[in-house]
C-alpha cells in the first residue's frame, strides 16, 4: 500500500470536507481541479467516468470521493477519503445539532424551523430542475422526469415502481431506435 | 393511517440503511419517504426544517441531516448507526458496481437504463420538493421563502448567500408579527 499517497489523499478531502457549502455536487469540480489538474492523480476522462458510476450507484452523491480514494489506493482509500471528506462536516453537523436542540425550547428555534422548511423546499425544487437540464437529453428522458415527479407526488407507492420503469421505458425506446 | 413505527436503536439504523440502499439519484427523496410518510417519526415540516439546517452546513446534506437526528434520539450512538447506514451498504454495492462497470457500460441496454433512472432520480427529487411544499404552512411569508430559494438558485446565485439573506429577513417578519 502506497502510504504517502493514502495521507495525501486524506489531507486533500480533510481541506475539502468544510468546503463542501451546497452539498456534493456543488464540491464536485473543486475535487476535480484537486484530483486532476493539481495533483495529476487521473485524467479528467477516469474522472468523469467515475462520477458517471457515481451517479448510477445508490447512496449520498459526495461517494464520488469514496470512488477516487478506491481508484487510487485500493480499500483503504476508499475509507480514508470517505472519513476525511465526511469527518469534520459530520461533527460541525453533531455540534450544530446539540446547540439547536438545547436551544429548542426557545421561540426562536421554533421560529427559525418555520423559516428554514421552506427555503429548504425551494433549495431541494430547484436542484431537481437543475439535475434535470443537465440529464434530461431528449424530450422523452424530460417526459420521465415529469411523470415521475407526478408519481411521487400524486401516490404513496415505493418510487422504486418508477426507477424500474423509467429503466425499462428508455431501454425499449433505444431499442426502437428513438432518442432518449 | 398507518401508525408509527417504533423508535428503537435497530428500526432506526434500518430506516437509514434503507434510505442508503434506495437512494438512486440522491437520497433526499428517500430520506423524507422513509421518515415521515413510512416511519412517521417526522412531520413534514420537521424533515424541512432538518434538511435546512443540513443544507446551510457544508458536507452532504442528507448525512448532516441524519448525524442530527440520531444523536436527538440516541446520542452519539445514534448518530453513528444514521452514518453507518446511510453510508455503509451504498459503499458496499459501489465497490460491486465499480468491478462490473467496465465490462458493462457500454452495452446499449445499460446506457439506456442509466440514463432513464437519472431522468426518473430527478423526477423524485421534483417530485420531493412539491410534495414537501404541500406539507407546509399556507401563508404568504412561507411560499415567498419557497421562491425566494427556488428562483436564485435556478439563476446559479451561491446557495450559502441565498440562505443567509433569506433566513434573517423572515425571522425578522416573525419576530415583529409575534411582538404585536
Amino acid at each position: 500500500m502506497n502510504a504517502p499517497l493514502l495521507a495525501k489523499v486524506g489531507v486533500t478531502f480533510l481541506q475539502l470536507s468544510l468546503l463542501a457549502v451546497g452539498g456534493a455536487n456543488a464540491v464536485i469540480p473543486e475535487v476535480r481541479r484537486a484530483v486532476v489538474v493539481r495533483y495529476h492523480w487521473m485524467s479528467d476522462e477516469t474522472f468523469t467516468h467515475l462520477f458517471a458510476i457515481a451517479q448510477s450507484a445508490p447512496g449520498p452523491n459526495v461517494m464520488i470521493v469514496s470512488l477516487v480514494g478506491w481508484r487510487l489506493v485500493g480499500l483503504a482509500g476508499l475509507l480514508v477519503a470517505t472519513i476525511a471528506m465526511l469527518g469534520p462536516s459530520c461533527l460541525l453537523a453533531f455540534g450544530v445539532g446539540r446547540v439547536w436542540s438545547r436551544w429548542s425550547h426557545a421561540p426562536v428555534v421554533g421560529m427559525l424551523q418555520q423559516v428554514l422548511a421552506p427555503i429548504a423546499v425551494g433549495l431541494i425544487a430547484a436542484s431537481g430542475l437543475i439535475l434535470a437540464r443537465a440529464a434530461d437529453a431528449s424530450i422523452a428522458a424530460g417526459t420521465v422526469t415529469a411523470l415521475v415527479a407526478a408519481f411521487v407526488l400524486f401516490t404513496k407507492r415505493s418510487p422504486m415502481w418508477a426507477l424500474a420503469a423509467a429503466a425499462i421505458g428508455a431501454i425499449m425506446l433505444r431499442r426502437m431506435g428513438m432518442p432518449f | 393511517m398507518t401508525p408509527a413505527t417504533p423508535l428503537t436503536r435497530l428500526t432506526f439504523f434500518l430506516a437509514f440503511l434503507k434510505i442508503g440502499m434506495f437512494g438512486f439519484g440522491g437520497v433526499a427523496p428517500w430520506a423524507r419517504r422513509v421518515l415521515v410518510e413510512e416511519r412517521r417519526w417526522l412531520t413534514d415540516e420537521e424533515f424541512a426544517a432538518l434538511m435546512g439546517i443540513g443544507q446551510i452546513l457544508p458536507g452532504a446534506n442528507v448525512v448532516n441531516a441524519s448525524v442530527i437526528l440520531g444523536d436527538r434520539y440516541f446520542g452519539p450512538v445514534g448518530s453513528l448507526l444514521a452514518f453507518g447506514g446511510i453510508m455503509g451498504a451504498p459503499l458496499v454495492v459501489l465497490i460491486g458496481i465499480v468491478s462490473v462497470y467496465d465490462r458493462f457500460e457500454t452495452l446499449p441496454d445499460v446506457q439506456a437504463a442509466l440514463a432513464g433512472m437519472a431522468a426518473a432520480g430527478c423526477g423524485m427529487v421534483i417530485g420531493t420538493g412539491l410534495k414537501m411544499a404541500a406539507g407546509l404552512r399556507r401563508d404568504v411569508l412561507t411560499i415567498a421563502l419557497g421562491l425566494g430559494a427556488l428562483v436564485p438558485v435556478l439563476l446559479k446565485a451561491p446557495l450559502l448567500l441565498i440562505v443567509l439573506v433569506l433566513a434573517p429577513i423572515g425571522l425578522g417578519i416573525k419576530w415583529r408579527k409575534r411582538a404585536r
